[in-house]
């Protein structure tokens, strides 16, 4: 098998280990990472593609993500040490402050993530400082946040007013998410976008950072 | 002989049982509230009061259940007893805190103003097969913090029903705690005869979350019915096995169960639940799937096992429109909870994963409500000999139709449906316009609207619990159609 084809083999089987193994493969045989890399990529966006047209399941996808994921672990201290930068952007996602679901957040943050943005996740109930914070300390490009309940859906309101309040709404997208968010309440609130899933947020990031 | 369904074997109730404590004492769960943690501490328990995180010992599970009432009989306004949550007795109510609803004129789904909920409420208060009310619909009209107070507020005044609540904020308990009293009388009668139950959602897994946790802890000292309502989502935030998702249930149902009862021991709480079969493309939680129904009357067994009332969130549906999907996921979720006896079914009027209420659903599962009804007391023998004397009666005649027995029997022996069921011949049906279901359903809305009776809640207490829920410059009152 070429080795382009065997990464393909690894992302869609979720095969970690091989995809793994791979990667280490790439560097004990000075292999072109960039190539593998793109290797990677393909495969991964084939997952999407799959699940899209309702070949791949949710919990197949998951998984082809956590296989990209083991892979590009791998990669990073050296494309940080050539200084090479391959990240689509920078993320900061959580759940909102006073909830504490994050099934929905995690699939989108593992998706972002294998599809080669830099996320940071800060898990269940952030207050809406921590997202502000974080965003400014790794100077993301955009903030994702997420909220269950209607109760706490007020605080995606909340994060924008607080942004445009410390004059730094420019400086970040925003997309929100979550079970009761309509295109109403982003349209209400001014954020930048909502996603019914998570494959088609990471197309709606990637098209938001390059706009 | 009342119909029945057996979903576990014995032994595998036991050991549903057995490994959710085990669960509870190995792993523990997790308590986000300072004064259940304190609550648990003062019993001795060792609290992981850093990561917030209590281990339970079985003896303690076991001594809790011992408190907890195997029955809890619901009184209407009047105090009239409404039904006994006990043993295999059903109730309905309808689907709570819709976000939206499925406008009956447009047949679109849009946000919820208070006339829908009053308009609902006035609605369900004359169906026959639902006898409780539930605080089923959000008023984007009021502000956030005071929509759970005040649905219960709107749900005192329109209907004598008892009314399935629960609170959103923490401050709410209080207010809603006064308004039942006023309502009530006084606090011992509220206590001896329960006019509202709260539900109260661990979320999975295993946590407690400061709200639900404050919720038990108020409704216990008060006498107040808690309905847990633990919803694992298969393959997500729990097992993907159904028998797995039925053990997280246990285990997140008996960490809430222990609390009420070191709260108060022989506080009144249900064993309910809304877990979901996760759907595995679109990521969304399937609140009618078969797999679904599987799980409730599963845990329901647990409960039952547990010798606990039960309760689970069944006969609704996922589809957004009054289609055939609607139809057959409240059909089927509804005749099997009542088949098993689960002693709260809500959700009747439901869409779109609990987020959409139907004021024109909930009419016609207050069919399918009646029907269930109807199975569950089976086939009864009327007569010995059971139609040989009957059958005599040709000998002369050609029909039964005016028959004393016919005439004595009919009314018991057949399900009489509402308009909105269509039995009509195609000719008929024709010439009346070709209606749908969803359009008999909105003529009878319109009927039960213009029937209501009006408001019968005494003035004084209408005043008392209005001086009650006031809140800021809002005059609550003012919202009211009186």
């Amino acid at each position: 098998m070429i080795f382009t084809e065997e990464c393909k083999d690894a992302i869609l089987r979720g095969n970690i280990d091989q995809a793994r193994d791979l990667a280490h493969k790439v560097l004990d045989e000075k292999l072109d990472v960039n190539n593998a890399i793109d290797g990677f990529s393909l495969a991964i966006r084939e997952a999407g593609d799959l699940f899209e047209e309702g070949e791949f399941f949710l919990p197949e996808l998951m998984r082809s993500a956590e296989a990209m994921k083991a892979a590009m672990t791998i990669f990073e201290p050296v494309l940080k040490e050539r200084k090479e930068d391959r990240s689509l952007g920078k993320i900061v996602i959580g759940t909102i402050e006073g909830d504490i679901h994050d099934i929905g957040k995690t699939l989108v943050a593992a998706m972002l993530s294998a599809e080669g943005f830099e996320v940071h996740d800060l898990g269940a109930d952030v207050p809406i400082s921590t997202f502000i914070d974080k965003a400014l300390e790794v100077d993301a490009n955009l903030i994702c946040i997420s909220a269950l309940l209607t109760t706490t859906m007020v605080g995606q309101k909340k994060l924008i007013d607080s942004l445009k309040e410390k004059n730094l709404r420019d400086r970040f997208k925003v997309l929100i998410g979550g079970a009761p968010v309509s295109k109403q309440w982003v349209k209400e609130i001014g954020a930048d976008g909502s996603a019914e899933n998570a494959v088609s947020a990471v197309k709606l990031a990637k098209k938001l950072i390059e706009s | 002989m009342r119909p029945n369904i057996k979903i576990l074997e014995d032994e595998i109730k036991e050991k549903v049982f057995v490994e959710a404590m085990e669960i509870l004492e190995e792993i523990g769960f997790f308590v986000e509230n300072q004064e259940a943690i304190e609550i648990l501490q003062e019993a001795g328990l060792n609290v992981d009061v850093e990561n917030r995180r209590v281990k339970l010992p079985p003896d303690l599970v076991k001594k809790s259940l011992q408190s907890a009432p195997s029955s809890i009989t619901l009184f209407d306004r009047e105090g009239k007893e409404v039904t006994k949550l006990e043993g295999d007795n059903i109730c309905f109510d309808p689907g709570s805190a819709a976000l939206n609803v499925l406008d009956p004129e447009t047949n679109k789904i849009r946000t919820a103003v208070t006339k829908d909920f009053i308009d609902f409420t006035k609605v369900v208060e004359q169906l026959e097969h639902i006898h409780a009310q539930s605080t089923a619909i959000i008023c984007s009209d009021v502000p956030e913090v005071v929509g759970d107070r005040y649905r219960l507020y709107l749900a005192l005044i329109y209907s004598k029903k008892p009314i399935v609540t629960g609170t959103f904020a923490k401050e709410s308990f209080e207010v809603m705690k006064d308004m039942l009293i006023a309502v009530r009388g006084d606090e011992k009668e509220l206590k001896n005869k329960p006019l509202a139950i709260f539900d109260a959602c661990p979320s999975p897994p295993l946590k407690w979350s400061n709200l639900t946790c404050q919720s038990i802890i108020d409704c216990a000292k008060y006498g107040i019915p808690s309905e847990f309502v633990s919803m694992p989502m298969t393959g997500a935030n729990a097992p993907v096995t159904l028998l797995g998702a039925i053990v997280q249930h246990a285990a997140e149902t008996l960490a809430g169960l222990v609390i009420t009862q070191l709260v108060s021991p022989g506080a009144p709480v249900i064993w309910g639940g809304s877990p979901a079969a996760f759907d595995m493309r679109k990521g969304t939680m399937y609140l009618a799937s078969v797999d679904t129904i599987l799980i409730d009357l599963g845990y329901t067994e647990i409960g039952k096992y547990l010798n606990l009332p039960t309760h689970a969130y069944l006969g609704m549906s996922d589809a957004k429109i009054l289609d055939m999907q609607a139809g057959f996921e409240t059909g089927m979720g509804t005749l099997l909870a009542g088949i098993k006896g689960v002693n709260m079914i809500s959700g009747a009027g439901m869409m779109n994963f609990e987020s959409t209420q139907s004021i024109q659903k909930v009419v016609i599962d207050n069919e399918i409500a009646g029907m269930t009804f109807k199975f569950i007391n089976g086939i009864i023998q009327r007569d010995e000999p059971i139609a040989k004397n009957l059958l005599k009666v040709f000998q002369e005649k050609t029909h039964l139709l005016a028959h004393d027995h016919t005439l004595k029997w009919f009314r018991e022996e057949l399900y009489l449906p509402s308009e909105v069921v269509d039995r009509s011949t195609k000719e008929e049906w024709i010439s009346k316009g070709r209606k749908s279901i969803g359009d008999r359903a909105n003529e009878q809305v319109k009927k039960l609207l213009k029937k209501y009776p009006g408001v019968t809640l005494d003035r004084d207490i209408l005043s008392d619990i209005s001086e009650i829920i006031k809140y800021k410059d809002n005059d609550f009152r003012s919202k009211l159609d009186i």
